[in-house]
């Protein structure tokens, strides 16, 4: 028996979660190094380039939340890393809706990966409200027109007082914890499902026994 | 009283704080801005689309 | 022999090497050498706040106006049922369902105290306003409603809506509250009021945000720089900055009938967007929709060097 592992001892929570983790993604899969040969178009970089835009996003709003929701008003590098922020949303819903786009066109969701888009649809419609969010902090002209009009819409299905777009404090928590970290979680498990299920292979994909792989 | 900002941002090389420019069809009405977005990003999945990707050596 | 790839199956084809994290890195790169860029020649829009004094000062006329719907409960927010208050049929219908009312009145706002007669209470050192203050409390609600009502419909008729210009009537002690608060907007005293309703600490701006929203200065503003609900505001900035495009959908609705004159509207286009959301969340399982790929074969472009390499090794 090795030193660290408990050997045969399946009823224990630990190892069972472990195994099942792994055999779910083994690292070969979870940083893999080969992508199959169809994987080879422009394409499969927006999902990429959508990550790579979130994280501008978040690294952006750190430093505005650290200076605080006035800074950007009264600093003229506040307002640059607020302009950082601004476009970093413009081109994370950008390269997501390519994405988004490419993944329809490739009917991304055969061969199990139904959860896989399940999840990028919610990643999208998160991010949607996070930026609402996020339009209503700034506390500018803006802010007041878009809480005054978007509580019409909350109200009317009766959400409006839990979700108050004029609460400056609640929206403030939701754009700046809250929804980050749902739409991060969010994020997450679609890029472990991605790994996990792998790309997905051409419509009619055919296989040659003769092309097969055998290792 | 009147509120002012605390200080006045200098201009950026492209000032798009001038009043908007839209456009009209019918009862469709849209901000050349945002035209420019929808056009850039339909004008990106085109070209991902139709430009050849280099070819890796094969396994 | 060759048969159908099984798209459940871990891919056993051909394979190329593939730096997962060397394109992340680049991709990353190049995201922020974009945004960078985009910051540097573009800035960020940041139209500055208005305040009840902004508005007071350059439109008198329509702040007093204001201020006198919501003492005699005339205004958008006072008429507004749920989930300011209970006024009786203001809720929208989304046909039976009445999610509006069924919420609850949880964010109680009272348009005659908290707008008007709590942030006059703390004006000290005008004997006017004390003698109009107690005049008014003095008074059972009936006769309140009363004053209230003349002295709006008066001002209605009033060339201009200029208090002025009213007619002489019995408003009681109405034309000195509106003077007194319309005093107190312009000097700046009752943004700090309205917000804080005589607390300290406020982070709650629903108050003095349901009393600008209920005048017409915000609107005009707004008005101006395309951000109306039937200009498709909801998908534009300021100015000439690109806005909210992924919100074209929801703004559609709004310009087109049966949505556009109805008083539902709000609720009805929530509606139908949480039914496309719903199914563009299950597009795997609506039969139709997850065949569209096939009808419109975008994949024969992305995929066509493998399709050519499939009729390349067939025919070996």
């Amino acid at each position: 028996m090795s030193a660290h592992s408990a050997g045969d001892a399946p009823e224990m929570w630990t190892t069972r979660l472990r195994r099942r983790a792994v055999d779910a993604l083994p690292p070969e899969k979870l940083l893999p190094d080969t992508q199959p040969s169809y994987v080879a178009s422009w394409t499969y970089l927006f999902g990429a380039l959508t990550i790579a835009a979130f994280l501008v996003v978040l690294v952006t709003g750190v430093v505005l939340g650290a200076e605080g929701p006035q800074w950007w008003h009264v600093s003229s590098t506040g307002l640059f890393l607020n302009s950082l922020h601004l476009w970093s949303v413009e081109l994370f819903m950008a390269f997501m809706v390519i994405h988004l786009w490419g993944s329809f066109f490739m009917a991304a969701w055969r061969g199990k990966r139904a959860l896989t888009w399940i999840t990028g649809a919610l990643c999208f419609l998160g991010s949607v409200g996070t930026a609402l969010t996020g339009y209503v902090i700034q506390q500018n002209f803006d802010s007041q027109w878009i809480s005054t009009e978007a509580k019409d819409g909350l109200n009317s299905v009766g959400i409006g007082s839990f979700f108050n777009v004029m609460n400056y404090g609640q929206m403030l928590v939701f754009h700046v914890v809250l929804l980050p970290v749902v739409v991060s979680i969010l994020v997450g498990v679609h890029l472990l499902l991605v790994r996990r299920r792998g790309v997905v292979p051409p419509l009619d994909a055919v296989t040659d026994e003769a092309q097969e792989v055998t290792s | 009283m009147l509120a002012l900002p605390s200080f006045v941002p200098a201009s950026a090389p492209v000032d798009l704080n001038h009043p908007g420019h839209y456009l009209n069809w019918g009862w469709v009405q849209i901000s050349v801005a945002n035209v420019v977005v929808i056009a850039l990003m339909l004008a990106l999945f085109a070209l991902a689309i139709l430009l050849p990707f280099p070819k890796g050596p094969r396994r | 022999m060759s048969r159908p790839v099984d798209p459940a199956q871990d891919w056993a084809g051909p394979t190329r090497p593939y730096d997962l994290l060397k394109e992340v890195v680049i991709c990353v790169i190049v995201v922020t050498l974009l945004t960078t860029g985009l910051a540097v020649v573009f800035s960020s829009p940041d139209v500055p706040q208005i305040t009840l004094s902004t508005w007071a000062n350059s439109k008198p006329n329509d702040f007093v106006a204001t201020a006198a719907t919501e003492l005699d409960g005339t205004s958008g927010s006072a008429t507004y049922g749920a989930p300011y208050n209970d006024t009786k049929d203001a809720a929208m219908k989304l046909g039976p369902l009445e999610l509006q009312r069924w919420a609850g009145v949880t964010t109680r706002v009272d348009s005659v105290n908290d707008f008007v007669v709590r942030p006059l209470s703390g004006v000290p050192g005008a004997p006017d306003l004390t003698t109009a203050l107690d005049q008014w409390k003095a008074a059972d609600r009936t006769q309140q409603q009363t004053w209230a009502s003349a002295y709006d419909d008066a001002l209605q008729k009033a060339t201009d809506q200029d208090p002025a210009q009213v007619a002489a009537g019995d408003y009681g002690p109405v034309p000195v509250m509106l003077t007194s608060l319309l005093k107190m907007a312009q000097s700046g005293g009752l943004d700090g009021a309205l917000l804080t309703q005589g607390q300290f600490y406020r982070t709650d701006y629903t108050r003095p945000l349901l009393f600008i929203a209920d005048g017409t200065y915000l609107e005009d503003r707004a008005v101006g720089e395309h951000l109306a609900g039937e200009q498709w505001g909801m998908m534009n900035e300021t100015g000439n900055y690109p806005g909210q495009a992924w919100l074209w959908l929801y703004t559609l609705w709004y310009q087109i009938e049966p949505f556009k004159s109805s008083g539902n509207a709000d609720a009805l286009v929530w509606g139908l967007m949480m039914l496309l959301t719903a199914g563009f969340v299950l597009v795997p399982f609506l039969p139709g929709v997850r065949s569209i790929p096939r009808w419109v074969p975008v994949h024969r472009l992305i995929w066509r060097d493998y399709y050519r390499s499939q009729r390349t090794s067939s025919t070996t």
